[in-house]
């Protein structure tokens, strides 16, 4: 009976993890795929990312994005409302002109990370 | 010396400035001033050269559009637009006779302010009043027989220097009102034109190059492959408004023809080279 009980648990304890893991990579995913979407995102008509296909270039290219922004809530904030630090910006405030929901833009943010 | 005055002082200053605009010319010194930005911006490309748009930056793009202007898919709308302009009107009369030159080798000088009317006439707007001033049924704007018209009436003047007037205080008013709209934010994008087509010339939105706006007039009306027809230049302002998820005005509205009236200023002493194609 005990060693019943352990192992269920040690299942469980593992399926959790696994699930945890598949989530993480599902938002990911879909950061992906909200970036891509020309409706959406549309990251790609200014921001240059590897690998991509016929990048924009009006905005810096989306490289080394952990090292250039440790602390995630800037990161966010500039794709909320890149105005608020630059008026004359070309980025249209995603956030702020619901162009996209805020869970959508944490999906984003979740993916530029991994850049 | 006290805060209070200062303030006075700084306050009688800008009154005095703001009364200085209407004394100098605020328009020919623009003119210069974007001029100069493209020409520091970019000091390979001459100022003439800006007449053929992104395609003075992308050899490649230059070499097949060029191409394409060896046999122009607008060439039918000029014969169809002289065709229309030379059709009397059911009085009689025709275009000619609402214009100097008889409406031959003129699109330089449109839009143009017009003293009685207080207001910016452009030459599709022109080609409309003078419709109307012989009983005849205005044309819709954008694109059609009115393009076509304007087609023919700018490759009768292909060569000639833009020489667009801001003199007056009301025409000035009307140029300021353009300047501001192009270069205020709007739409769910919050873009403004120069957003596009001033500071990030030479940049590429995904594949294209935009504009740049030094010359974004002399070329129109113009045959779009995305359009399949030739359309004015109010069509594509539509366009650009539509793109930023703005509402798009009304043609010849009187905010698209002071637009219009500032961008072509802009662009005085360049040759007229429309019709022409692009992407």
């Amino acid at each position: 009976m005990k060693l019943y009980t352990l192992l269920l648990l040690l299942f469980c304890a593992f399926a959790n993890a696994q699930d945890e893991k598949n989530a993480i990579n599902t938002t990911i995913e879909q950061g992906y795929q909200l970036v891509k979407n020309r409706t959406m995102g549309n990251c790609l008509a200014c921001h240059m990312i590897q690998d991509e296909k016929a990048p924009g270039s009006f905005g810096p290219p989306l490289v080394a994005m952990k090292a250039r922004f440790p602390d995630r809530s800037i990161l966010f904030n500039q794709v909320w409302d890149a105005t608020t630090m630059n008026p004359s910006t070309s980025m249209p405030p995603f956030g702020k002109n619901m162009i996209l929901s805020k869970d959508e833009i944490e999906k984003i943010v979740s993916y530029l990370l991994t850049l | 010396m006290n805060m209070k005055n200062i303030i006075k002082i700084l306050s009688f200053l800008l009154l005095i400035n703001s009364f200085n605009v209407f004394s100098q010319n605020v328009a020919s010194d623009d003119a210069q001033m974007f001029k100069d930005y493209f020409s520091k911006r970019f000091p390979n490309i001459e100022i003439e050269e800006y007449v053929d748009g992104s395609y003075i930056f992308d050899e490649d793009a230059k070499e097949q559009w060029l191409e394409i202007e060896d046999f122009p898919p607008y060439e039918f709308d000029i014969e169809r637009g002289q065709e229309l302009f030379e059709t009397p009107f059911t009085n009689g009369k025709s275009y000619a006779s609402c214009f100097e030159n008889n409406g031959i080798g003129i699109k330089q000088k449109y839009p143009k302010w017009n003293e009685a009317q207080k207001a910016v006439i452009t030459l599709e707007y022109a080609i409309n009043q003078c419709r109307e001033s012989n009983n005849e049924i205005p044309l819709a704007y954008g694109k059609g027989d009115i393009a076509q018209i304007s087609a023919y009436m700018a490759f009768t003047s292909r060569g000639n220097i833009i020489d667009i007037q801001v003199s007056t205080k009301e025409s000035i008013e009307a140029y300021l009102q353009g300047k501001k709209y192009y270069f205020s934010k709007r739409g769910q994008l919050n873009m403004a034109c120069a957003n596009c087509h001033v500071a990030t010339s030479n940049l590429r939105l995904r594949n294209e190059i935009p504009g740049p706006m030094l010359g974004q007039v002399t070329h129109w009306p113009v045959y779009r492959s995305k359009w399949e027809n030739t359309g004015t230049i109010q069509r594509r302002f539509k366009g650009c408004n539509t793109q930023v998820r703005a509402k798009a005005l009304e043609y010849q509205s009187e905010t698209y023809r002071n637009l219009e009236y500032f961008l072509t200023y802009i662009s005085n002493g360049l040759p007229i080279n429309g019709p022409s194609t692009r992407k």
